[in-house]
């Protein structure tokens, strides 16, 4: 056995093990174990040991039973890739307002370190009206006209924070939970946990929106030091959705499965000379191969939704836009598609330039991911999705309450330096409360000071509503347990429902 | 029975059921035969498991429960919290220890919330504290012994010392070794593990002809001696090397670092002993006036991620690089997971915090600091360039006084190729009417205002370069010595680059002046608009030799306009810091750079073997210290992943970690025999070692896997049966290539851009473009394939290739439809197909289909197909003909040419596929 299948064997057993005695279903449990172990010993059989060999250690995403019961089966997670402002959509600051265009006091300068800010900047007020909405009354900015009808849908968390004051840096803190390269994302350490249940589509899904990738490149979805078959598989809207998974010009399906029974049939031959069960094992990935060929396409083409769902989302088949990933995100989950993780650029509203500006870029983007954001909460409800679908929006850190001076001028537009210390973060679905705002900032919104969340805790908080408890999903990497959360985290009760 | 009882509560309070008990009782009765009670106890066999998996997460090196730790005998017999020790040697009724873990109540009880110990296990530790609690290192880190042949029935079989450890255990276990494999298998075997590539219909056919006793023999030395022989083993060592062509994080921008890996290639080709190999890549600068090649090896540790983002701190990433380059050396050459010892003691193996940050010391004085411009380089010149570069070379050598002449090459590599240390940007302080500017790197200070830089040494310095733009002529930058107001030593005159986006190199001179001191730059330009100049870096050095005879000018304008080179050839080298800008280091406290503890001074730690006699304490000396014969861990470490490589497991499974948490060694006697074989037969030469593995009858073995081996070692630990394992990402690419007849064998050079799908890069603030590669170039071997760090080559990473952020010392193989869809779809391998369906048809005129798909299958595994697979074939071709009989619009898409009707190659090409699908081809049997 080599590492990853021992730890996969004893994690298995153990799992078993506890199922087994937590429902005393003895047969079952030996039965699961049985078949985990299962490597056909008499070999004389193809097809039982290809059905045997489905089920081996060497299949990493089979599914896994989860440490507890889960509230949520499934993660779509909104990644605004640049990091929004919280103080022009979530966290009203009229205190801010009165200090609009005065100096920033030496209190919050020392100590610190901004990515730009340089001498003595400027506060700058919200540059936005905010209203409260819905029933919970929550504050939200009007750059989000219908976002702001499904805030009782949603739990707001509104002083979380983090280490990392860059973007590529940050969004690896968010995502691996590390704030340097090398470690899985979450979407991987999940599928790792829980393995997918459609193996016909990759279990880990990125859409990727607004023209670029994350700053972290694919380090934001790839998987660390787990094998590579936990990383996080980009579906396109241009070019092949998967890639590769499209027949080369000038073969059809037919032809494809007649090259795939002769591949799988020579195999078979060479199993009976060879007896080795990995290639038992490589028949039924071809098999595989061909299913997805037919089902990837097929969830990813969202030109036979009804047109009144493309009104909803405001989508346009085709493009490639956030909108159309929100819906495509929507499929995916009916598909059982563990874990969708979206990233959407464009959100690094410095002032330096006019498409980075508060007044500008800024709007641009809460137009492009307002209406689609909040159709796929109402779209997953309707459907009863949301129930055990957690859906997760937030960037991978605030913005200063201080008018942003790069190089110590005033920039040509409005905008606001990175900041670690207070952002906003919201949750719906998968066993979250809706209608709840938690954790709050001080006058101004520069520090937490009530329920701070950090990014670990959003991270164990996640997992918890999967079923599993982040200090136990682990994975022995050079001598030590790994985990998402490395050695912090706590999951944010206060917001379950 | 009192065992029983606590197992019963024990059961009651978690609920647990029957499963417990059985596995409790079975293992009591199975351990209770395995030890009488007047034995030794032997601690690394009895003890340390014990402690490692029951004690030490709360009494390590991470935490110390109650004052008490078991990581170290000294500690372990060390006061604790209460006033006395835990445990007495000769005294087990008196040592608490014991005490606490049979006490009655759960509160004391040890482990805490966890079962208690079993009657054995307590009787053991009773045992051994009897007999004086004494210690024994892990088993890694004690050197290795000489073994003796181990005694066989079969002596037949070994070929050489190899097959005695192996055949032993196999006869132990009651199993046979299998027979040899068939010629032609074990022809392909040895050639793709030595070279990567399969062998050629020739090379398979004059083997099969010679029947000399030596014949297998001659083959491993033309292999050996194949220039794809170190392309190959160049692939594994890039993933050690965490070798990219980009740098990492936002921007990923490009990184002239391929010279690194073509020294990799040339250094395997021509079996540079591995102790010389470890030693020019670690401190290749360090040596004593050190080649070119020497440098270049350096950059082993210039891999590290570089973070050019706008807005960071320089220091910061710095840092992570330079605890990248120690956890890096511990993983490549000792195996052991010393990252861990970055934040705390290591949990589980000898090693002290604070060793940690006396180790990062050898490498925290390195001159380059996460500047974008990636300073230290090594340039190079281009072709046109050469007549400049001659004339600064010849004016050097005419100009250096005669008995500096060994110093030459020295001082032309120093103002051409070097020129450091440079100070950047972040190294100016003070800044007055001034501030960082273009991204936040460089000081740009206006008319009047001022920068200092602190700590310059001025001896025998009278020639300072600077990087620097200015939009306005006529400024005018004093330096002033100590103060703003201080002596002046030298005045600056600032010429105009143009704009203050332009950055040139400029040269002056400023009056001798000895000692090191604050130097003050003080800007004056009453004209300026902005900035009077913005400083990227500025570099005292010695005057260059005949600065002040006639004709110099000429030359010190060649010497600038090399260094202003539009599109420089700049290649990052590890250069040291000089005794006045050394860096202190210091303990992080609990791995936090920004929280500073103890200062330390460079050492290895004191678990292991001192630093050799004679050598410098210093990244050198470091190095030297890997490879004295008495370090227990390189040579082992070494012959381990070599073996990995061609047999698929490690004799240390777990490559990455020879530690106590590692895997122990399958047969830890051969591991021993062959790392002293590799220090001393073989002197440290990979192609000696390597002979020696493929030679033995072990590796030699059939790998068809019976019945019995798959119930008995279905992982093939035990060795009866040869290796069968997937071949690894670049080995799928390049058979492929090689078998559709395309191959490139150009070695070495810039990395290229093989066809990939397109949009796959999107990168954030990049002008990096991906540019499909023209002619051979899009067919040359997968190591020589751009790896961009944040979008790497996707079928690469498909086939569990690593990103190359880190370290990586073991591909775990995984079997995935992903991969699947790769050779099946990818334009690489339908191109590959394309070439193999032509190679078929070409045979002869009169060959019959029969013949081509026969020629076919071949061309792939090297074989004649049985009868069944060339009836699959066969049927295969028929459907495949007969749809592009019916669909002839079709056969010019498969074909790649619009025009083409040839109905019978279209349907080659589709049988072509199928066959670079095939379990056999992409396996190595």
């Amino acid at each position: 056995m080599n590492l990853f299948e021992q730890a996969e064997f004893e994690r298995l057993q153990y799992l078993t093990r506890r199922h087994f005695l937590l429902k005393c279903t003895t047969g079952l449990g030996a039965m699961a174990l049985g078949s985990f172990l299962g490597c056909n010993s008499s070999g004389k059989s193809t097809g039982n040991t290809a059905k045997a060999l489905a089920e081996h250690s060497t299949n990493p995403l089979l599914p896994k039973p989860a440490h507890f019961a889960p509230k949520a089966k499934r993660v779509i997670f909104l990644h605004m890739a640049g990091a929004p402002s919280q103080l022009e959509l979530f966290d009203y600051k009229p205190e801010l307002m009165k200090l609009n265009g005065q100096s920033c006091p030496q209190s919050l300068l020392e100590g610190k370190r901004f990515a730009f800010i340089k001498g003595v900047p400027k506060m700058l007020g919200p540059q936005a009206e905010f209203k409260q909405h819905g029933q919970s009354g929550a504050w939200v900015s009007k750059h989000l006209p219908y976002f702001s009808k499904v805030v009782d849908d949603v739990a707001f968390l509104k002083a979380m924070h983090t280490n990392e004051f860059n973007h590529a840096p940050a969004q690896l803190l968010m995502q691996t939970g590390n704030g340097r390269l090398g470690r899985p994302s979450m979407g991987s350490w999940v599928t790792y946990g829980l393995g997918s249940e459609n193996e016909n589509l990759p279990g880990f899904i990125v859409l990727v929106s607004g023209g670029k990738q994350p700053d972290a490149g694919k380090s934001a979805y790839g998987s660390g030091f787990l094998p590579t078959v936990y990383q996080g598989v980009e579906c396109r809207s241009k070019g092949e959705p998967v890639l590769y998974v499209s027949d080369p010009k000038g073969m059809n399906r037919d032809l494809r499965r007649h090259t795939l029974d002769a591949i799988n049939k020579i195999n078979e031959e060479q199993y009976k000379e060879m007896g080795d069960p990995e290639i038992i094992s490589r028949i039924s990935q071809y098999e595989m191969a061909f299913k997805m060929q037919v089902s990837v396409p097929e969830a990813m083409d969202i030109s036979k939704e009804p047109e009144s769902v493309h009104q909803m989302y405001g989508t346009s088949p085709g493009q490639s836009s956030f909108a159309n990933n929100c819906l495509l995100a929507r499929r995916l989950i009916e598909r059982d598609v563990r874990f969708v993780q979206l990233f959407h650029w464009g959100w690094d509203a410095h002032g330096a330039g006019k498409e980075e500006a508060l007044n500008f870029g800024f709007m641009d983007r809460c137009r492009e991911v307002d209406q689609p954001m909040a159709a796929l909460i109402q779209d997953l409800k309707q459907r009863g999705l949301l129930e055990d679908t957690l859906v997760v929006w937030g960037g991978e850190f605030g913005r200063t309450p201080m008018l942003e001076n790069r190089e110590g001028k005033e920039n040509p537009f409005t905008g606001r330096d990175h900041h670690t210390e207070a952002f906003t973060v919201w949750m719906a679905g998968g066993g979250v409360k809706g209608g709840v705002s938690f954790g709050e900032t001080d006058e101004i919104g520069y520090y937490g000071v009530k329920d701070k969340v950090h990014v670990h805790d959003l991270q164990a908080t996640i997992l918890n509503q999967l079923g599993m408890n982040h200090e136990k999903l682990t994975y022995h990497f050079q001598g030590r347990n790994f985990r998402l959360t490395d050695v912090h985290g706590q999951v944010v009760r206060d917001i379950l429902a | 029975m009192k065992l029983l009882r606590n197992l019963s509560i024990q059961m009651k309070k978690k609920n647990s059921l029957s499963l417990i008990k059985g596995i409790g009782v079975a293992s009591l009765v199975y351990l209770a035969g395995a030890c009488s009670s007047n034995e030794h106890i032997d601690f690394n066999a009895d003890i340390r498991p014990i402690i490692n998996t029951k004690c030490i997460s709360c009494h390590g090196g991470v935490k110390k429960n109650g004052g008490f730790s078991l990581l170290f005998r000294e500690e372990a017999l060390a006061e604790t919290e209460s006033g006395q020790p835990a445990i007495i040697p000769g005294k087990p009724g008196e040592s608490e220890l014991i005490k606490r873990l049979v006490h009655d109540d759960p509160e004391y009880r040890m482990p805490l919330d966890a079962p208690p110990l079993n009657e054995e296990e307590i009787r053991k530790l009773k045992a051994w504290i009897k007999q004086g609690a004494q210690w024994e290192d892990h088993w890694a880190y004690v050197k290795p012994k000489p073994q003796e042949l181990p005694k066989v029935s079969n002596t037949a079989w070994p070929k050489n010392g190899i097959d005695y450890f192996i055949l032993q255990k196999l006869e132990a276990e009651g199993l046979q070794p299998s027979p040899e494999a068939d010629k032609t298998t074990l022809l392909r075997r040895v050639t793709l593990d030595l070279t990567g590539l399969p062998p050629t219909q020739t090379q398979v056919d004059s083997f099969l002809k010679d029947n000399s006793p030596n014949a297998y023999e001659k083959v491993v030395d033309r292999l050996l001696a194949s220039p794809h022989y170190g392309e190959r083993w160049t692939a594994m060592w890039l993933d050690l090397a965490r070798y990219a062509d980009s740098k990492g994080y936002e921007k990923d921008d490009f990184r002239n670092i391929w010279r690194y890996r073509d020294y990799v290639i040339e250094s395997f080709n021509k079996d540079l002993p591995f102790n010389q190999f470890t030693v020019e890549q670690l401190a290749g600068d360090l040596l004593p006036e050190p080649t070119e090649k020497q440098l270049i090896a350096t950059g082993f540790h210039r891999n590290t991620t570089n973070n050019d983002e706008g807005g960071t701190d320089d220091e910061e990433f710095r840092t992570t690089a330079v605890l990248d380059r120690v956890n890096t050396t511990w993983e490549v050459w000792q195996a052991t997971t010393m990252a861990c010892v970055q934040c705390h003691s290591h949990p589980y193996d000898p090693f002290r915090q604070k060793e940690y940050y006396q180790f990062m010391s050898y490498f925290n004085n390195t001159r380059d600091e996460d500047t974008p411009n990636e300073t230290p380089t090594l340039n190079f010149f281009k072709q046109e360039e050469q007549t400049k570069v001659q004339l600064v070379k010849d004016w050097i050598t005419n100009h250096s006084p005669a008995k500096e002449k060994a110093q030459q090459e020295q001082k032309i590599r120093h103002f051409l190729q070097v020129l450091e240390p440079k100070f950047h940007g972040h190294n100016f302080d003070s800044l007055t009417k001034g501030v960082l500017t273009g991204d936040n790197k460089s000081p740009g200070i206006h008319h009047t205002g001022f920068t200092r830089l602190k700590q310059i040494n001025f001896t025998g310095k009278t020639q300072v370069f600077t990087r620097y733009a200015a939009e306005s002529p006529g400024g005018v930058v004093e330096l002033r010595k100590g103060a703003v107001d201080g002596e002046k030593i030298g005045t600056w005159q600032v010429e105009s680059t143009g704009s203050r986006w332009k950055y040139v190199v400029k040269s002056f001179f400023i009056q001798p002046t000895e000692g090191t001191h604050d130097v003050y730059l003080v800007f004056n330009n009453p004209a300026a608009k902005s900035e009077v100049a913005i400083v990227d870096w500025v570099v005292f050095s010695e005057a260059m030799p005949g600065w002040d005879k006639p004709g110099f000018k000429a030359v010190q304008d060649s010497l600038l306009s090399l260094h202003n080179t539009a599109k420089p050839d700049r290649m990052p080298i590890l250069q040291e810091n000089g005794e006045t800008t050394r860096r202190k280091t210091h303990v992080f406290v609990r791995g936090n750079w920004l929280v500073k503890g103890e200062q330390v001074q460079s050492g290895v730690p004191a678990s292991m073997n001192p630093l050799p006699k004679g050598v410098p304490s210093n990244r050198l000396g470091m190095a030297k210290w890997l490879v004295s014969p008495e370090n227990p861990l390189t040579a082992r470490v070494t012959v381990n992943r070599f073996w990995e490589q061609l047999f698929g497991t490690g004799i240390v499974e777990t490559l990455e970690d020879f530690g106590s948490q590692g895997m122990k060694p399958s047969h830890p006697e051969l591991l021993d025999w062959l790392a002293l074989q590799f220090m001393h037969e073989q002197q440290w030469s990979v192609k000696k070692m390597l002979k020696q593995l493929v030679l033995s009858a072990t590796y030699r073995q059939s790998a068809k896997v019976t019945p019995e081996l798959q119930e008995k070692d279905l992982y093939n630990r035990l060795l009866a049966r040869g290796p069968r394992v997937r071949l690894t990402a670049e080995q799928v690419r390049d058979q492929a290539l090689a078998i559709g007849g395309l191959l490139s064998t150009k070695m070495g050079g810039p990395s290229v851009m093989p066809p990939q799908p397109a949009g796959v890069w999107q990168v954030v603030y990049s002008g990096l473009q991906w540019k499909n590669s023209e002619g051979e170039d899009a067919f040359r071997r997968g190591i020589y394939t751009f790896w961009r760090r944040s979008v790497p080559y996707p079928s690469m990473i498909t086939f569990d290739s690593p990103v190359r952020e880190i370290c990586v010392s073991r591909r775990i193989r995984t079997n995935t439809p992903l991969q699947a869809l790769v050779t099946l779809n990818d334009t690489v391998y339908i191109v590959a197909a394309r070439g193999l369906a032509s190679r078929m048809s070409s045979t002869k005129d009169e060959a019959t289909i029969e013949d081509q798909l026969k020629t076919g299958y071949k061309l792939a595994t090297l074989r004649e197909p049985t009868a069944a697979k060339l009836a699959i074939l066969k049927q295969l071709y028929t459907n495949s003909l007969s749809y592009y009989k019916e669909k002839p619009e079709e056969v010019g898409a498969i074909l790649g040419e619009e025009q083409s009707t040839n109905t019978q190659l279209a349907a080659l090409t589709v049988v072509s596929n199928a066959i670079l699908n095939l379990d056999e081809v992409i396996t190595k049997e």
